[in-house]
């Protein structure tokens, strides 16, 4: 064991000085290599992200939600209503929802300003999502100054900065106290933006759905089943995955090409040449060879993956949104949460460096069972 | 039958069935003893660095048969050559093929690295063996940068870092002075005196008359003379 470790750390000593001394080829194909793992990963992290934001926003809905519409606008509910709504059999539990939009000129960003209806923050403290306090530079114990549409200025002292799972669940949600929401709307008291329903029996939620439309008529009715289905069919993972595979199946096949046309150098043939000439047997050039594919390969996933995890969490993934358009309905602000799928990074790892480290030792198996006379004179 | 290493019949054609073929060995019988000191001798061309490589393993014949301790060695594939040859041979080329972009340290260490020893352990015999060839200085030049004098000693130091049972040398004084020379036939001595067997080629009657050496085989295009 300790001779193996010996023999593997003088492999990798020797691989590394004879990748730096055959420089420039090595070094572009690196550069390529990193350019298509950067590609695919970013695609692969970005989707991913989005399908778990998805998940969670999902996670977090609940399961009938319903806007009350007056000659087709948005409207208010009212305590009635949601009284009227929680009789209609199989709801277990109605919950009236407050929140608004609120533009904030000094961010230039959007917030969702709620007054939760259990455990809301004390007057004149409110709660802030990470993405709230990231774009106004807020901590504990800083006060966020907001002026109203009315025109009041409302100053309120930040009690906590909860950084959600998701940022689409939580980033731009502030929770305040319900009557500072109402004087920040100038809303009454007593009136909702949205009801939340909870169903007993999971069977019935389109019969229940159905009653609860009935009950009022100008309403909309939306059920998270019908959001699972839209957000699955924009996502379809499927699909995906067999996207992200034929693309590095395309790109493995082009390095391969590319590494066997070109084969070894006369450089790199007599180097092998000399080496077995002095008593290095075929399993070390071959080992040899497969670290330098290994870590020219695994390198360059490294620096690949790497660049693709900045460019789509630290950069919003600016280079591939225009050419994955589609999403950017959906969420407008590209601040993914940074997260990896264990299954995903381990799917494209194997697939962008196993290939290449097996095809560097075809060429080099090759050299290696020449005459080492032939290879040094290069008359092989 | 107690020859360390046995050709029988041997030959060797570049370029065969070619209109450039070439007979470098022709019909080549020599049995050499362990714990010898043997010099090829013989006008460039006649076949010298040929025939050290095809005893050294490093070249199969066209045809004949090649037998290292008793083995025979001349039918084997490369991948098994590659084995017998670690465990018996240490060379010393022409043309000193040493690593371009290496240490002469590094260079000397390289036939070591996939024993299982460690860095440390080679680099202690590279430095000892160097400092005995007189280039204790330049052990961390590179050896492009060496005088070919220099580049050979090193090529020395790197054919008796694993310790081989065979030493074969290929013209190893031909860049070396008198007393470097004289230095280099003591090193032989002292290897064949440890029971180590060394083959090599000169041109140099120095060499070949030297006391130390204790057979003198000469070639001429391609035969053995008796
Ligand atoms: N790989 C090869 N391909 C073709 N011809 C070769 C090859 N190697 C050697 N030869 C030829 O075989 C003959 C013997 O060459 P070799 O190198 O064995 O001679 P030598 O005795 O070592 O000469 P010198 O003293 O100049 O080194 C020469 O004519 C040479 O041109
Ligand atoms: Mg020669």
């Amino acid at each position: 064991m300790r001779a193996w470790i010996n023999r593997q750390s003088l492999l990798v000593d020797y691989t590394l000085s004879a990748l730096a001394r055959h420089g420039g080829r090595n070094l572009g194909l690196f550069v390529v290599y990193s350019g298509i793992v950067f590609v695919l990963a970013s695609t692969m992290l970005f989707t991913d992200a989005l399908r778990r934001e998805a998940r969670l926003l999902l996670a977090h809905s609940p399961e009938v939600l319903l806007q009350k519409l007056k000659a087709g606008r948005h409207a208010y509910l009212t305590r009635e209503d949601l009284e009227s709504l929680g009789q209609v059999r199989g709801v277990s539990r109605v919950e009236g929802r407050r929140w608004g939009y609120f533009y904030d000129p000094v961010a230039g960003a959007n917030y969702t300003l709620m007054a939760p209806g259990v455990d809301p923050p004390d007057r004149g403290r409110i709660d802030v999502g990470d993405g709230v306090a990231r774009a106004r530079g807020l901590a504990v114990g800083d006060t966020l100054s907001l002026r109203s549409a009315a025109g009041g200025l409302f100053v309120l002292v930040v009690g906590r900065v909860f950084s959600a799972e998701s940022s689409l669940v939580a980033a731009d949600l502030v929770l305040m106290h319900p009557t500072d929401w109402e004087a920040f709307f100038q809303l009454p008291g007593d009136v909702f933006t949205d009801a939340a329903f909870t169903v007993d029996n999971p069977q019935e939620v389109r019969n229940v759905a159905r009653k609860i439309g009935e009950r009022l008529p100008e309403a909309r009715v939306i059920l998270r089943e019908e959001l699972l289905r839209t957000y699955a069919s924009l996502f379809d993972w499927r699909e995906g995955i067999l996207l992200a595979l034929a693309g590095i199946a395309a790109a493995a096949f082009a390095i391969l090409a590319w590494n066997k046309a070109s084969g070894l150098s006369a450089d790199e043939r007599r180097e092998i040449g000399i080496l077995k000439a002095i008593g290095w047997d075929t399993r070390a050039v071959l080992t040899m060879k497969m670290w330098e594919g290994a870590l020219i390969s695994g390198g360059a996933f490294a620096v690949g993956f790497l660049a693709a995890w900045v460019h789509v969490f630290h950069l919003e993934a600016a280079l591939i949104v225009p050419v994955l358009e589609g999403w950017s309905v959906l969420y407008p602000r590209f601040v993914l949460t940074p997260a990896v799928d264990a299954v995903s990074l381990l799917t494209l790892g194997l697939l962008t460096v196993l290939p290449y480290t097996l095809a560097t030792l075809v060429p080099a198996w090759r050299a290696a069972v020449t005459d080492p006379d032939q290879m040094m004179r290069g008359t092989e | 039958m107690s020859a360390l290493i046995e050709l029988a019949g041997v030959t060797k054609v570049f370029h065969e069935g070619q209109h450039n073929a070439l007979v470098a060995l022709c019909d080549v019988d020599l049995a050499l003893e362990a714990g010898r000191i043997t010099v090829l001798q013989g006008p460039s061309g006649s076949g010298k660095s040929t025939l050290l490589s095809v005893l050294g393993c490093l070249a199969r014949p066209t045809s004949g048969r090649v037998r290292v301790a008793g083995e025979v060695v001349s039918n084997l594939p490369e991948a098994f050559l590659a084995d017998v040859r670690r465990r018996t041979f240490g060379f010393v080329f022409q043309q000193f093929h040493l690593i371009g972009g290496l240490s002469a340290r590094t260079n000397v260490m390289l036939p070591a690295y996939p024993t299982g020893r460690t860095h440390s352990e080679i680099a202690r015999r590279a430095a000892e063996l160097l400092g005995q060839l007189g280039l204790e200085k330049l052990t961390d030049a590179r050896v492009e940068w060496l005088s070919g004098g220099e580049q050979q000693r090193v090529a020395i130091a790197r054919a008796l870092i694993n310790d081989p049972r065979v030493v074969i040398a290929d013209e190893p004084t031909a860049n070396l002075d008198s007393a470097l020379s004289a230095e280099f036939l003591g090193i032989l001595a002292g290897l064949r005196d440890e029971g180590r067997t060394v083959i090599m080629s000169s041109h140099d009657p120095r060499v070949c008359e030297a006391a130390v050496v204790d057979r003198v085989v000469r070639l001429l295009d391609g035969k053995v003379e008796a």
